[in-house]
């Protein structure tokens, strides 16, 4: 335990708030963000002169400053921003508790709005060279993030002898949770297996259309404070029981190409060890697991890497339906970045809250723990009782 | 089949400038630290291992194994030639991404032998791979 830092334990997420997921929002980036600040707010039952600090990602368009003037909070003493996209998308809220633990801030609004769809896609082909460090693959073909990240899943389907009918497995799951919670794009529209092979292949024989998350449009938010101060608010409050942010020396976020043996993810399995320490749990300990999945074979690789299954026992641990929602632990369960909408993965946090608190549409029973991880960010929250 | 292929350039970068240099030279270069002989790639200022500024450059022998590979079709083209991207394990003891020619995918497998050429690939001369052994199955297209 002697690795539990300040903010594990005593800080919470008080307060949630997303606009709806959408292909075309229609407005700016910036109004995303200032409805789903004002929302979250709002579920905390706070005001907007509460929130003394602001964290969002380093890629994330909206200045703090406007959304500030936006939202009519008078002033501010701490602000973050975290890198490396949706893979450090939970470190926005280490920071936010570190600060909140620290007393740097009282009350953090933490927030990440775009227009991903109908604005800059990420999945484009990229036309250019941007250094440093992309003439290594640009000029060799790795023109997408599909691509890019394919070239290391090979080498796990190689190693274990997947197909990418394996994969589709865990696209029919988070797709059927996503059919059935009404905030998600995937709304009302499951998927065959079939229909997974018959989608179009995107890196053949890798990943197809339907392995690869959406693109959204749409703006989340949520609220972290010190879990003495949420007792006095209307919900409890989720506590923030670890958070930690893991990377590894020739690690890279995208080109995870020079550790040993690629059908790892030597990241994620450090994050794992950091947040159970920090916990006091073990994987056994989980309930359920948000899993960033901006390709469906990066939930396979978490699976294994976080301990919820042995090294290439991913395949069958989902196939044996252990991550539906009535299984020993049940995954994205609101339908994930390819059924509810891609949100740069916090939605995934605001999934966590939802469970936690008993109001998700897909609610599980009791749920008491949950971990939310996007391989070398993550978090376990836990229910306040 | 390769002018049909459509290449990004690399840009100019100062900390690889000396790699494009070698490459149009016909040479493989890879970065090793002047004071540990760490070889490093991709390459870096300074060595992680003693902290020297000062490295040298090496000369890859320009053989390998293939690690991994990918088909890239074309952006806009899916029915285009596509290239063989390879994550080569080099001898050299550093892990490279290059494109394998030459090679008909149905032949391309993990481990597979490997060894250097430089192709001109629509205008750009890049760093590619082909099958050590022509004869072995799978050889030359
Ligand atoms: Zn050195």
């Amino acid at each position: 335990m002697s690795a539990r830092p300040a903010f594990a334990g005593t800080t919470v997420i008080a307060g949630i708030g997303h606009t709806e997921y959408s292909k075309d929002s229609g407005r700016s980036e910036l109004q995303l963000a200032a409805e789903a600040a004002r929302a979250a707010i709002a579920d905390a039952g706070l005001t907007p002169a509460d929130v003394d600090g602001l964290v969002t990602f380093t890629q994330d368009a909206n200045d703090e400053l406007l959304l500030m003037r936006a939202l009519g909070i008078p002033e501010v003493r701490f602000l973050s921003r975290t890198p490396n996209g949706g893979a450090g998308a939970y470190g926005t809220i280490q920071h936010a508790a570190a600060a909140v633990a620290a007393g740097a801030a009282e009350t953090v609004l933490v927030y990440r709005a775009f227009n991903e769809r109908s604005g800059r896609r990420f999945g484009q082909p990229n036309q250019r060279v941007t250094p440093p460090g992309w003439n290594w693959y640009l000029p060799f073909g790795l023109d997408t993030p599909a691509k890019t990240y394919a070239l290391a899943f090979q080498r796990y389907m190689h190693r274990y002898g997947l197909t990418n009918e394996d994969f589709g497995r865990y696209s029919v799951v988070a797709r059927r949770h996503a059919a059935t919670n009404p905030d998600a794009w995937f709304f009302g529209r499951p998927i065959t297996l079939a229909e997974h092979q018959e989608s179009r292949w995107i890196v053949e024989p890798i990943l197809r259309l339907l392995d690869c998350c959406q693109e959204s449009d749409g703006g989340v938010a949520l609220i972290v404070t010190r879990s003495e101060r949420a007792h006095d608010l209307p919900h409890p409050g989720v506590t923030i029981a670890a958070a930690s942010v893991d990377h590894l020396v020739e690690g890279s976020v995208m080109h995870n190409y020079y550790h040993h043996d690629l059908a790892e993810f030597p990241e994620a399995a450090a994050l794992g060890r950091r947040l159970y320490d920090q916990a006091g749990l073990t994987a056994a300990d989980v309930d359920a697991a948000m899993l960033y999945e901006n390709f469906s074979p990066v939930v396979f690789l978490q699976l294994e890497a976080f301990g919820f299954c042995g090294p290439g026992e991913a395949r069958d641990f989902i196939a044996d339906g252990h991550i539906d929602l009535d299984g020993s632990l049940p995954v994205n369960t609101h339908g994930g970045l390819l059924g509810e909408a891609y949100i740069h993965g916090v939605n995934n946090v605001l999934e966590a809250v939802r469970q936690l608190r008993g109001t998700a549409a897909n609610q599980l029973a009791d749920p008491e723990r949950i971990l939310v991880a996007g391989g070398s960010s993550g978090l376990i929250l836990e229910a306040v009782r | 089949m390769t002018d049909e292929i459509r290449v990004i350039p690399p840009a100019h970068d100062p900390d690889d400038v000396w790699f494009w240099e070698g490459v149009r030279e016909g040479r493989l270069l890879l970065q090793a630290c002047a004071d540990c002989g760490v070889v490093r790639h991709p390459p870096l200022p300074m060595c992680g291992a003693c902290h020297s500024t000062d490295w040298t450059t090496r000369e890859s022998a320009g053989v390998g194994t293939v690690h991994s590979w990918i088909v890239s079709v074309p952006p806009g083209a899916p029915s285009g030639p596509g290239r063989i991207v390879v994550l080569v394990d080099l001898a050299d003891g550093v892990r490279f991404v290059a494109n394998l020619v030459d090679t008909p995918v149905t032949t391309v497998a993990n481990g597979m032998a490997v060894r250097l050429e430089f192709r001109d690939c629509g205008g750009t001369v890049l760093p590619q791979f082909v099958p050590a052994d022509p004869t072995a199955d799978g050889g030359v297209a």
